[in-house]
């Protein structure tokens, strides 16, 4: 069962604001796609023994050199940003 | 002759530019001039780029100085969540509606370099999340079949501008289904490539395990020109695969196999008859059909909507109105945070970013992510095993049913899921799979087109073309 208490939590921790009737919808949606996705409990797939897979995805990285010039990217960069003092993001302070 | 030259395909164009019966300049107003005419009654773009004739006169003194490549000079259109340098890119958003792109995505980039013209970016479901582009903020785009239904999505707009000739083909991105699901339900032809196939440096993040661009095109030979200029390693995007020399697929007989168990419920009863019609077509075409098992197909849509939301709720989590895209002031840092999320994200985004957050918090972590997880190393096992009896690709309808009504499903969000049941596995296993048209059901006395879908073993693209392009001669002979 997922409550509207449930909700309020979980909005809290993804950081979205809800109204009262949002977290009463959510509520009733959230217990139907979890109740379809319960028979996931039917298949008894041994969590930690999983098979070697050739074809597994894999990060290939490159190696650690030749970096761009210093400061290329800043300026397109930060003015995308809601405010800006210099070479730097503006936000409110966090303590 | 103008209007003859909205119809055409990427390789009819070529023929026409490269014997200079037409210039760049001309295809691109051809276009411009259908969009014009056409998107308001669709809304397939959500903007047309005020650079196209800029883009197509230099595409033409590419031509006109003997450096052509296979895309200079054809018109595409962008699915709205791929990075252009300069433009616009919201991912049909409010979040970032007013978010200009601050570098070219890798595709865009190699697209350009070939003289490609960019029309305009096309709409979607926001962040690429739905199957019918109601998720858009900017509202539906109507399905050029019938305006009264969906398009699919989520590259719903890219389909839509496509088979109404709004672009020779399009750049689309699928996550579950994104790209095949539109093409079916548009009648044309989607690829979701092999994971690590193209770049996804510059498309914007949903799921990163499972997400592709890929090409939507009019026909298989088409997919396989905007694949192959867009596929290969790139340093920006770690999970990039270098392309195999394939071991060559002629000459043999083609082994086509069908998880028939999976198709017993739930599909309806047209695209049913017109997967037997495609099968008996490809049969006729010499391909041997083979009835297969994959065990735990069935909970592949569980799965992916465990996997999917949770990797959304962590991608999504960088829109916080600090560094870009929309900002809503308020008294404290946490209640800025709370306001721009509020006001950015949409109803299903909000949806999405709950689920995963769930099923990624503690106490539930295991019994979700981690089962699911699991199931999905199984289910690679599944498609590994009927590969390796000598299967060359399996077989299912792209979608269990046409293109609904408008509104039919957007109050019942698990029913709009289940719609994606045969289109999560390959994006779950990472293998390449394409939606081909097969044909046309009845509704409405409307022709709405239907696809099947092909997936073929990891990084064999080429098998994908082989059959798609021998399955459209023999279902339109």
């Amino acid at each position: 069962m997922i409550s509207t208490d449930d909700v309020k939590k979980l909005a809290a921790l993804a950081r979205i604001k809800l109204t009262l009737e949002e977290e009463t919808s959510l509520a009733g949606d959230m217990e139907n796609i979890l109740g379809y996705v319960q028979q996931l409990q039917d298949v008894s797939a041994e969590q930690h023994a999983v098979a070697a897979d050739a074809n597994a995805a894999r990060n290939v990285l490159r190696p650690d050199e030749a970096p761009h010039e210093r400061g290329a990217y800043s300026e397109d960069l930060l003015a995308a940003a809601p405010a800006r003092q210099g070479q730097h993001v503006k936000v409110k302070k966090i303590l | 002759m103008k209007s003859d030259l909205a119809h055409l395909t990427i390789a009819k164009a070529r023929e026409l530019l490269d014997r200079g019966d037409v210039s760049a300049v001309e295809l691109a107003e051809a276009y411009l001039d259908r969009i014009a005419k056409e998107n308001p009654k669709l809304n397939a773009y959500l903007e047309v780029y005020d650079d196209v004739r800029e883009q197509a006169k230099a595409a033409d003194q590419l031509l006109a100085a003997g450096k052509k490549a296979a895309l200079t000079g054809i018109p595409i259109s962008i699915k709205d969540n791929i990075l252009l340098k300069g433009k616009i890119a919201s991912a049909a958003s409010k979040m970032l509606a007013n978010y200009t792109a601050s570098y070219d995505a890798t595709v865009i980039d190699r697209l350009k370099k070939q003289g490609a013209v960019f029309l305009g970016r096309t709409n979607m479901d926001e962040f690429a999340m739905g199957g019918s582009t109601e998720n858009s903020a900017l509202g539906p785009t109507k399905n050029p079949h019938d305006i009264s239904r969906v398009p699919g999505g989520s590259s719903g707009g890219a389909a839509a501008s496509v088979a109404a000739d709004l672009a020779v083909a399009a750049l689309g991105s699928d996550t579950g289904g994104s790209i095949r699901q539109p093409a079916s339900f548009c009648g044309v032809v989607g690829l979701k490539p092999t994971y690590g196939a193209v770049s996804r440096s510059g498309l914007m993040a949903m799921a990163s395990s499972l997400d592709q661009i890929g090409p939507l095109a009019k026909t298989v030979a088409d997919a396989e020109i905007l694949f192959n200029a867009i596929a290969g390693r790139d340093p920006k995007d770690a999970t990039t695969i270098d392309r195999p020399v394939a071991p060559a697929v002629a000459n043999k007989k083609l082994v086509v196999g069908v998880p028939r168990d999976f198709l017993e419920k739930g599909v309806d009863p047209d695209v049913l008859k017109n997967f037997e019609t495609s099968l008996a077509a490809l049969k006729s075409a010499g391909v041997e059909i083979r009835d297969v098992t994959l065990p735990n197909l069935k909970y592949s849509l569980a799965v992916y909507y465990v996997v999917m939301p949770a990797e959304v709720s962590s991608n999504l989590a960088r829109f916080d109105g600090m560094r870009y895209g929309l900002h809503k002031d308020a008294p404290t840092l946490l209640e800025e945070y709370l306001a721009t999320r509020r006001e950015g994200f949409g109803a299903e985004s909000r949806r999405r970013i709950m689920l995963g957050t769930y099923v990624l918090s503690t106490g539930y972590y295991d019994a979700y992510y981690g089962k699911a997880t699991a199931v999905r190393e199984l289910l690679k096992s599944d498609f590994a095993a009927v590969f390796a009896q000598g299967v060359d690709c399996i077989l299912t309808p792209t979608s269990p049913t046409p293109a609904f009504k408008i509104g039919e499903k957007s109050a019942d969000p698990l029913a709009m899921y289940l719609a994606d049941i045969f289109t999560v596995s390959a994006n779950l296993v990472t293998l390449p799979a394409i939606s081909v048209p097969s044909g046309f059901a009845k509704r409405d006395g409307a022709q709405l087109p239907l696809g099947i879908q092909f997936t073929a073993p990891y990084a064999r693209e080429d098998i994908l073309f082989t059959i798609g392009k021998l399955f459209e001669q023999a279902n339109n002979a």
